[in-house]
């Protein structure tokens, strides 16, 4: 069973399909042959950072952009509301 | 492909053969309610429109009234009234009766009030039960359905296998002639470009950025954030981050072919193929307006596992999230979860959908049925008086 999904190979994310912990290493990561060391307990269904991704730089899922991170986010590192700003129906 | 049906007097096939109690007017409720307790084989479809309600909200909910009661899976309507509101009894049982169906208006204070009225419905309600009840199922094809499809608590497997496997079923339908309608207009904002790209012609991608247009800055006039509303707290519990997200995965349940129109909430479409509905994603209005389409049957893709249904509409749950699938049993029709998992292929999770869909064509209870679950609720755009 794999345990991640990349929805499709411009994404900076991927979805999580299993429960994590720290130190866990996810290798259904297309291009990382070493795999992704994830950095933080995170549920099945969220995502997580499959390369560093600067503050203010746009988050690939789909190919699209779903947001913008309103920190860095570190390879490995939980992906979601916490850092990561909607650009769109907004206020 | 045929599917069996209940041929209507106007050409169009029922997958279901209700009678129904319909009030025109939320004050009628408790008329409509009474028969309907007295007579438990009957759906009573109660709602809060009906008065009190000014221009476009007005005729949006006459629409939508009037629509649900021309649904197909209708045999016969009993419209009930109070006689003092602006959506009458009347109206919408003459709007109704354009498909030559059978329906009456009951009017309480034209009948001398509650008890006389009572038993006037009581009258009619034998006479349709005498006319539909030994209405038989006869084949017709597959041109005859009118799909509706939404999705609902919506979580990343939505995106990943219960939407798209849904929208391949929904390709099938087209490709064999039939109609299939999607919507959920504020689960469009951040995908309507790829969506648009598939417009049949430039009016309907024009009308289609007009809606989303329209639907984000109601967002935006309210001074909000529409995070925390849409996606909703649930949806967030799912891993969905942001209304980007949710509608890249949303708009893959509408499937892949050409889009031919986008609608009014409640709109009957005129022709075949794909369309889309403007309104809200909230579940009860959502199901209301889709049924008030025309459509038949529902595909409802859900992550979290919502047991949501239609009085009008049978709604066919279909989740690729694995737990959900393990404790919701009670509310999932069709599992896809071996999808999500890599364990096997969106072709073949389309295929389960279409074989269930054709099964609860022919009569199959759904979940959502079988608990009987499921309510109207208008869409209401503006201020009540």
């Amino acid at each position: 069973m794999r345990k991640a999904i990349v929805m499709d190979n411009k994404d900076n994310v991927a979805t999580l399909l299993t429960d994590v912990e720290e130190g866990d290493v996810i290798h259904d990561i297309p291009g990382k042959a070493g795999g992704v060391q994830i950095q933080q307990k995170i549920p099945f269904g969220h995502k997580i950072a499959i390369r560093k991704i600067g503050r203010g730089e746009a988050v690939v899922k789909y190919g699209e952009v779903i947001g913008k991170a309103s920190e860095e986010i570190a390879e490995g590192r939980h992906v979601h509301v916490h850092n990561v700003e909607s650009v769109r129906g907004r206020g | 492909m045929e599917l069996l049906g209940f041929e209507r007097p106007d050409g169009s096939y029922g997958f279901r053969n209700h009678i129904a109690i319909l009030s025109s007017v939320g004050c009628a409720n408790d008329v409509s309610l009474r028969l309907g307790r007295m007579y438990p084989n009957v759906l009573v479809l109660t709602h809060r429109q009906g008065c009190g309600q000014l221009g476009a909200d007005k005729e949006q909910s006459a629409r939508t009234l009037a629509g649900l009661g021309k649904n197909p899976n209708l045999a016969a309507v009993l419209v009930v009234g109070m006689g003092c509101e602006s959506i009458t009894a009347k109206y919408l049982a003459e709007e109704i009766s354009r498909t030559k169906k059978m329906v009456e208006p009951l009017v309480v204070l034209e009948e001398g009030g509650l008890m006389p009225a009572l038993a006037k419905g009581a009258k009619f309600l034998h006479q349709m039960l005498d006319a539909v009840s030994p209405m038989r199922r006869i084949p017709c094809g597959l041109k005859e359905l009118t799909l509706g499809i939404k999705c609902g608590l919506t979580d990343t497997t939505s995106g990943i296998a219960s939407n798209p496997a849904t929208g391949m079923a929904a390709d099938k339908i087209v490709d064999a002639g039939g109609t299939v309608i999607f919507g959920e207009t504020p689960e469009v904002i951040g995908a309507e470009h790829i969506l648009a790209k598939r417009a049949a012609n430039r009016e309907v991608a024009e009308k289609l950025y007009g809606v989303v247009k329209i639907c984000e800055e109601r967002v935006r006039a309210s001074g909000m954030d529409i995070r925390g509303a849409n996606p909703a707290p649930g949806n967030i519990a799912g891993g969905i981050t942001s209304i980007e997200e949710k509608s890249l995965g949303a708009i893959k349940k509408g499937g892949n072919r050409a889009l031919q129109g986008v609608l009014d909430y409640g709109e009957i479409p005129r022709g075949k193929g794909l369309f889309f509905m403007d309104g809200p994603g909230r579940t009860p209005e959502a199901l209301t307006g889709l049924s008030a389409t025309g459509a038949q049957i529902i595909i409802f893709s859900t992550g979290g596992g919502s047991p949501a249904g239609s009085p009008i509409s049978p709604v066919i749950k279909v989740t690729g999230n694995p737990h959900t699938a393990q404790r919701l049993q009670d509310h999932i029709d069709v599992d896809v979860s071996s999808t999500t998992r890599g364990e096997s292929s969106l072709e073949e999770a389309g295929e389960r959908i279409f074989q269930e869909l054709l099964r609860v064509a022919a009569g199959r209870v759904t979940k959502a049925e079988r608990l009987g679950y499921g309510m109207v609720s208008v869409w209401n755009v503006g201020p009540h008086m």
